[in-house]
């Protein structure tokens, strides 16, 4: 195989990505003024033909593109996750959009060039390639954020993601420059090479920066302050690609990072992971209690996942490695779900967030209930969902990586979250009835099965195989 | 001194002012002015380095186009800067707090700055020799570094998308060309002949 074709084997999901992106812009341009599906429908092939394009790429790690792209067992896996959380998000925002008269061309077109930011970011091998890549994705996220831009909410959701993002940006931006300065190369192996023995200053002080910027596209406390007025604010499809896909990404270029560039500075990035860690899973349990707006519990709830994710990272072993990634599979299939029963959420024709609106529910919607019920207690993590699986493995490794006391404050800070989880639980099921909501388009309906199914069986399937995949894909990273 | 340390003191020297000057003068037309300024002390600075390329591209990008853009922009728009700037004295202690920490903190960084010894044998780009700067730069743009440059069109593009989404509104009220109608029409329906009648009016 020539070099060239090489490089193209290897990033077909991404070039998949790219030229579906720009032909349905000239699709979407040229039919301008018809506000109708086929461009979302067509986003939504070209989504599945970059995930059927992974299961061809086989073999060991490639680093390609000089040294600035790698494609590996565990960008793979990353990925399919990112670009699933995309499609799934994409096939749930129909009749949103419709309602909402923002069924513009443009929005699939911008999905899919943040889910390619997303995929060149997870697969990033160099500082510049992780720096155009988040800034692809970003760019893409703030506008999607104020799509609805008649909305005074949604434009403030926008513009502040926009301006914290900017900063993180910068923050992200400087550390590099410092670790470039120290190092003398950009490739993250290079870098590792390069910081062999005692870190100087200079070091520890870009890692920090750059954890720093990635943390807060993770949403990780301290950083987390515009989670919760962007999940609001944003339409929720967007929240929800938002929850999935992009924080997938930002997990995963921090674990390719740590674990690829500093492998010799374990001892310094430990604090920084274990210190957030701990902040985040706080926050997340205590915060998200006063709640009244589902999707500001959810941004709380999605800090604290991070946390938890974080935990595994903070092992810096394998076995830590693949829990975080567990982890991520089972939070997105968990989220989505979620975000399909807030988008049934509807009466008449206005959508309602509150939780209050999910009163009495067993009452109208049986069904319904039963899935957020599951839902709930899945991300709770109460046995034997699939939420359980998650905080077991990433904790299983923090215990076998000698940090207890990180291991007991994790399951302390899901015993206060699981109040938080379980009182929509009450409301539905003990609560007076509520006004009833409007039938779910068959999507919406559709991924809500589909998840809550996933969630309950899990431990038979596809659990096992999940967890198969996430050691084999691990590996790749040491 | 030598004559390039000189230079050099007085293009940084010059850009260091002239970026205080952009947040505190309080004529925004004046910001964008002190910030040309600070665009060409920094091409000077590139000259110095050697790197005449991205000198001149500094200019013809930052100078010619965007900082004109932004001039043509608060000349336009009619914000009141000095209102905006209000809140400005009461956020300086805690910011200039701040800004002192990270400071003394960049301060420790610097003065302990010793780049590895790996570091300084890693391999990079070698400067050709008997090629100029700027062929050098056109040597790897396209072909080693082909992927960076695909990902920051994708990104100039994203941008594009955004600004076109958020701004754009059809007006259905207002005149718009139609080339291919005004092409279309013919004498018959551009031109009437009619007979006046004296004393009377069309």
């Amino acid at each position: 195989m020539t070099p060239l074709s090489y490089a193209i084997a290897h990033s077909l999901p991404e070039i998949i990505l790219a030229v579906g992106a720009l032909g349905l812009l000239m699709l979407g341009a040229f039919r301008a003024g018809k506000g109708d599906w086929i461009i979302s429908e067509a986003a939504i092939v070209v989504l599945g033909l970059a995930l059927l394009s992974m299961f061809f790429q086989l073999g060991d790690k490639a680093i390609i593109w000089d040294g600035a792209f790698v494609d590996d067992a565990f960008a793979r896996f990353m990925k399919a996750l990112a670009i699933g959380g995309a499609l799934v998000s994409l096939l749930l925002s129909r009749e949103f959009m419709a309602r909402n008269g923002i069924d513009q061309f443009e929005f699939p077109v911008l999905v899919l060039l943040a889910t390619l930011g997303m995929s060149m970011l997870i697969s990033a091998q160099s500082l510049i390639a992780l720096y155009l890549g988040l800034e692809l994705m970003s760019l893409a996220l703030y506008v999607i954020a104020a799509f609805h831009r008649d909305n005074g909410r949604a434009s403030e959701a926008g513009l502040k993601y926009f301006v914290l993002g900017s900063l993180s940006s910068g923050m992200l931006l400087y550390g590099a420059s410092l670790l470039y300065g120290f190092a003398g190369t950009v490739s993250f192996t290079g870098i590792a090479q390069a910081l062999q023995g005692s870190p100087s200053l200079g070091v520890i002080f870009g890692l920090v920066f750059v954890l720093a910027g990635l943390s807060f596209k993770m949403s990780i406390v301290p950083f987390h302050m515009w989670t919760p007025d962007v999940y609001e604010g944003a339409p929720t499809p967007v929240t929800a690609f938002f929850a999935t896909a992009a924080k997938v990404a930002a997990v995963a270029v921090t674990v390719r990072i740590i674990i690829t560039a500093f492998p010799g500075l374990q001892h310094e990035w430990r604090q920084i992971v274990v210190f957030v860690a701990i902040l985040s899973m706080a926050l997340g349990s205590f915060a998200a209690i006063g709640q009244t707006n589902i999707k500001r519990l959810m941004a709380y709830s999605s800090i604290g996942h991070m946390g938890f994710a974080l935990v595994g990272l903070a092992a810096g072993t394998e076995q830590g490695v693949a829990g975080v990634m567990i982890y991520m599979a089972i939070y997105v299939l968990m989220t989505l779900g979620t975000f399909a029963a807030i988008l049934s959420m509807r009466v008449g024709d206005r959508y309602v967030e509150d939780i209050a609106d999910l009163a009495g529910l067993s009452r109208t919607n049986g069904l319904m209930a039963f899935v957020i019920a599951m839902m709930m207690f899945s991300l709770a993590g109460i046995p034997p969902l699939a939420g359980f699986f998650a905080k077991w493995y990433v904790f299983l490794a923090a215990i076998n990586g000698n940090l207890y006391g990180l291991a007991v404050i994790g399951m302390l800070a899901s015993v206060v979250a699981a109040f938080y989880y379980l009182r929509i639980v009450k409301i539905m099921y003990f609560d007076e009835s509520a006004r009833p909501f409007e039938r779910a388009n068959v999507e919406v309906t559709a991924v809500m099965a589909v998840m809550g199914l996933f969630v309950v069986i899990f431990s038979f399937f596809p659990g096992p195989a999940v967890v198969q995949a996430a050691a084999a894909a691990a590996k790749s990273l040491f | 001194m030598s004559v390039a340390a000189a230079f050099f003191y007085l293009f940084s020297g010059v850009m260091i002012a002239s970026a205080f000057m952009v947040i505190a003068a309080r004529n925004p037309v004046h910001s964008v002015l002190f910030l040309i300024l600070a665009f060409v002390n920094a091409s000077g600075l590139f000259i110095l380095l050697g790197a005449e390329f991205l000198a001149m591209i500094l200019i013809v990008v930052y100078v010619g186009a965007v900082a004109v853009l932004f001039l043509f922009v608060v000349m336009m728009l009619d914000v009141d800067f000095a209102e905006l700037k209000q809140g400005f004295l009461q956020y300086l202690p805690v910011g200039a707090l701040i800004g002192l920490i990270v400071a003394l903190e960049l301060v420790l960084v610097v003065g302990g700055f010793a780049p590895s010894q790996a570091a300084l044998g890693a391999p990079r780009s070698p400067a050709p020799a008997d090629v100029s700067n700027t062929m050098a730069i056109g040597l790897v743009l396209y072909t080693k570094h082909v992927y960076f440059f695909q990902a920051a069109g994708l990104i100039l593009l994203t941008a594009m998308i955004g600004a076109i989404v958020l701004t754009l509104r059809h007006r259905p009220d207002i005149k718009r060309q139609d080339i291919s109608e005004q092409n279309a029409r013919t004498r018959d329906e551009a031109v009437e002949i009619r007979k006046v009648p004296s004393r009377t009016g069309v």
